[in-house]
C-alpha cells in the first residue's frame, strides 16, 4: 500500500473512533454538557487536557520554531508548561471547590456583580475567538495537506466532525474524545522521534539523546560554519528583558486562559483537581520535551544531508524531491557554483526550508514505514480537532450560561439552557468556520493578543478573589478593565503596521518588551489598580468573605455537585 | 465556626500558602533565574553534552515543573488530612 491510501485508511479510522466516542457520551442534562457531570477521572482529565492545550500548530510547528530560534525557543516550552505550575497551586483546586460551570459564573459570584460577570463572559469569549480564529486555519491547512483537499473543503470536514460530537455532547463527548485524541497524537509524534533520534545517535531515547549524545555540539558548529546564529547560545533572537517577559506573559496567560480553566471543573475533587493538574502537565511536557530533541535531529541532518552538495546530488533524495514539490523546501544555485550553500539571509541562502518541514518530514528523512506518515497526518488532526472543540466550548458556555441564563433568563429551565447552550455552540462553529475560510490578516497576532489578555485580565482577577479577602467589586472591575484596555492598545500600537496597516509600529516596544510580552505589564497594572481601588471603597459583603474561606478548603465539594 | 475551628482554618491556609511559595520559589529558580537571569554565566558549565543553561531551558525547567505540581498535591492531601479538612 502506498503513502496516500494508509493515510487515508488511518485518518478514517480514527475519525470513526471520535464520532462512535462522541455518540457514546451524548448528554441529556447542563452538567454533562458544560463540565461532563464532573465524573471525568483525574489521569483522563489530564490527558484531555493535554490534547485541548495542544494545537494542531504545536504538533505540527513548534519543534521547527525551536530548530529556528536555537536556545531562545525556550520561551514557548517554559511559557506554556510554566503556566500550569501557577494553574495548579494558585487556581485550579479552588474553583473546583467554588463548584459552578465556568471562569465567569466565578467572577460573578467572587465579586458579586453582574456586571463583572458579563465582563469577564465577554474577556472569555474575546479570548477564546481569537485563539479559534488562528485555530481554525491551522486545522483547514492540516486537512488540506494531509488529505489532499482545498482549504475551506479541510475547514468545513473539521467543521463536521467537531459539530458531532461537540453539540451531541457537550462538554462529555468533548472530553473522552480528547482522551482518544491525545493517545494519537502522542503515539505519532513519540514514533517519528524516537525512530530518527535511534538512527542519528544510536539512542532511541530523544531526551536522553539530546542531552548526552554529541548531536547538539555538532548542529551548534555547523551553524557556526555557516555563519548562522549559534544554536546552544542563549538571546540571539530575542533580548535577554524579552526573553523574560514573554515566557512570563505565556506562563500567566497559559494560567488565564478559560479553556484549560474549564477543565479542572470535571473531575470529582479537589484532590482530583490538583493530580489533573499534574498529570496535565506530564502528558504535555512528553511531547514538549521532544520538541526540542526532534528539532535538533531533523535540522542537523537536514543541514548534513543538502548543505554543500550539488543540487543534482540533492534532487536525488526521494524525499527532497517530494518537499520540493511542495514549496516547503526550496533549493537554487543562486551563486552559479554548482553547490548549494546554506546561509542566515533568505536573499542569498541556496536552500530555504519552512519550519512545518521539521516534523512532517520526519518520517522520510528517517526512512519509516508509508504508515508512519499516515499516523502522522492522523496525529496532526487529532491535535487540531481537540483544540477546536475546546475551545468553542468555553465560547458557548460564556455565552449560554453566564450571559443568557445568569443575566438574560434566569429563570430559563433545564431543556431551554440545553437547548441555547447547542444552538450557541453551532453558531461559535460556523464563527469559526468563517475565520478559518476567511483568515483575519493577523492570524500570526492572535496568540499575541490570547495569551496577553488572558494574563492581563482573567488571571489576576481570579487570584486576588482566592488570595486575597478584602478584594472588591469596584477594585476586581477597575482591574480587569484596565489590564484588557492597556494590553489591546500597546499590541495594537507596537503591531500596528500589520493590524493598521501604517508604514512603520506606531511604538516598537514597551519599556523595551515586544507585543508577545506586554500582557506582563497588563497583569502588573492589573494587580496594583485593583488593589488600590479595592482599599479606597466599602470592603465586600460578609457573605461574600464566607465564600472565600470556604472555597479555601476542599471538604464539601462533593455537596456542591449535589445542589446542580 | 467558633474561635478554635476558625483558628484552624486559619493554621490550614498559612501551611498552604508556605508551601505554595516554596514551590513557586523552585519554579522561577529553574526558569527565570537558571535559563534566563543567570543564562550566560551557566552556558560556561557543560551537563551531558549541552550547556547547563540550555538543558534547564529546554529540558530541564519542564520536567521540575511536573514533579512541582504532583509534590504540591501529595503534599496538600496530606495537610487536609492533618486539618481534618479533606473530602469525604
Amino acid at each position: 500500500m502506498n503513502t496516500e491510501s494508509w493515510t487515508l485508511l488511518i485518518v478514517g479510522i480514527t475519525f470513526a473512533f471520535y464520532l462512535y466516542i462522541g455518540y457514546l457520551n451524548r448528554v441529556r442534562e447542563t452538567a454533562g454538557f458544560y463540565v461532563a457531570g464532573r465524573g471525568v477521572p483525574a489521569i483522563a482529565n489530564g490527558a484531555a487536557t493535554a490534547a485541548d492545550w495542544m494545537s494542531g500548530a504545536s504538533f505540527v510547528s513548534m519543534a521547527g520554531l525551536i530548530a529556528f530560534l536555537g536556545y531562545d525557543g525556550a520561551v514557548y516550552l517554559m511559557g506554556w508548561t510554566g503556566g500550569y505550575v501557577l494553574l495548579a497551586l494558585l487556581l485550579a483546586p479552588y474553583l473546583r471547590k467554588y463548584g459552578k460551570y465556568t471562569v465567569p459564573d466565578f467572577i460573578g459570584d467572587r465579586y458579586y456583580s453582574n456586571r463583572a460577570r458579563a465582563v469577564a463572559a465577554v474577556a472569555t469569549v474575546f479570548i477564546s475567538l481569537t485563539y479559534v480564529a488562528g485555530q481554525m486555519r491551522a486545522v483547514g491547512i492540516v486537512f488540506s495537506r494531509f488529505l489532499q483537499v482545498d482549504i475551506i473543503m479541510g475547514v468545513v470536514i473539521g467543521m463536521a466532525i467537531v459539530a458531532f460530537f461537540a453539540i451531541l455532547g457537550g462538554m462529555k463527548g468533548i472530553t473522552w474524545t480528547q482522551v482518544a485524541q491525545y493517545g494519537v497524537l502522542i503515539l505519532a509524534y513519540l514514533i517519528t522521534a524516537v525512530a530518527i533520534s535511534a538512527r542519528l545517535t544510536g539512542n532511541p531515547i530523544p531526551q536522553l539523546a539530546l542531552t548526552f549524545s554529541d548531536i547538539a555540539p555538532r548542529l551548534n558548529q555547523i551553524q557556526i560554519e555557516l555563519g548562522l546564529k549559534e544554536y546552544l547560545a542563549p538571546f540571539q533572537n530575542f533580548s535577554q528583558l524579552n526573553v523574560l517577559f514573554i515566557t512570563l506573559a505565556l506562563m500567566l496567560g497559559t494560567a488565564g486562559l478559560p479553556h484549560v480553566i474549564i477543565r479542572f471543573y470535571t473531575v470529582p475533587s479537589v484532590a482530583d483537581a490538583r493530580k489533573s493538574a499534574g498529570w496535565a502537565l506530564l502528558f504535555i511536557a512528553i511531547l514538549y520535551t521532544t520538541a526540542p530533541a526532534l528539532a535538533v535531529f531533523a535540522k542537523y541532518n537536514i543541514l548534513e544531508t543538502l548543505n554543500g552538495k550539488t543540487v543534482q546530488e540533492a534532487r536525488s533524495i526521494d524525499w527532497v524531491v517530494k518537499w520540493e514539490e511542495t514549496g516547503l523546501l526550496k533549493l537554487e544555485d543562486k551563486d552559479g557554483d554548482g553547490r548549494l550553500v546554506m546561509t542566515s539571509d533568505n536573499a542569498t541562502s541556496e536552500i530555504i526550508f519552512d519550519r512545518d518541514i521539521i516534523v512532517l518530514s520526519t518520517p522520510e528523512v528517517a526512512e519509516l514505514a508509508p504508515w508512519v506518515v499516515g499516523l502522522v497526518a492522523a496525529g496532526g488532526l487529532a491535535a487540531a480537532l481537540s483544540t477546536a472543540s475546546g475551545l468553542l466550548l468555553a465560547m458557548s458556555s460564556a455565552f449560554s450560561h453566564d450571559i443568557y441564563y445568569r443575566i438574560l433568563r434566569p429563570d430559563a429551565d433545564e431543556r431551554q439552557r440545553l437547548l441555547v447552550g447547542r444552538a450557541t455552540i453551532f453558531v461559535a462553529i460556523l464563527i469559526a468556520g468563517y475565520f478559518g475560510v476567511n483568515p483575519p490578516g493577523f492570524v500570526g497576532e492572535v496568540v499575541a493578543f490570547a495569551f496577553g489578555l488572558a494574563a492581563a485580565s482573567l488571571f489576576p482577577a481570579i487570584i486576588l478573589g482566592i488570595f486575597d479577602k478584602r478584594m472588591n467589586r469596584e477594585g476586581a472591575i477597575a482591574g480587569i478593565l484596565t489590564g484588557l484596555v492597556f494590553t489591546l492598545v500597546m499590541i495594537i500600537l507596537i503591531r500596528s503596521d500589520r493590524l493598521l496597516g501604517t508604514e512603520a509600529p506606531i511604538l516598537n516596544s514597551f519599556l523595551g518588551v515586544n507585543a508577545q510580552g506586554v500582557g506582563v505589564y497588563g497583569a502588573i497594572l492589573n494587580f496594583i489598580v485593583s488593589y488600590v481601588v479595592s482599599r479606597m471603597t466599602p470592603p465586600p459583603p460578609e457573605h461574600i468573605q464566607h465564600l472565600v474561606e470556604d472555597i479555601r478548603v476542599p471538604r464539601g465539594a462533593g455537596a456542591a455537585v449535589a445542589e446542580h | 465556626m467558633n474561635q478554635q475551628q476558625q483558628e484552624k482554618a486559619q493554621a490550614y491556609w498559612r501551611a498552604n500558602v508556605r508551601l505554595i511559595t516554596t514551590l513557586l520559589i523552585i519554579w522561577a529558580l529553574v526558569s527565570h533565574v537558571a535559563a534566563i537571569l543567570l543564562a550566560k554565566p551557566l552556558s560556561g558549565i557543560t551537563f551531558g553534552r549541552i550547556p547547563l543553561s540550555f538543558w534547564f531551558a529546554q529540558q530541564g525547567s519542564m520536567i521540575i515543573f511536573v514533579i512541582l505540581i504532583f509534590v504540591y498535591a501529595w503534599r496538600m492531601n496530606k495537610l487536609d488530612r492533618e486539618f481534618d479538612v479533606h473530602e469525604e
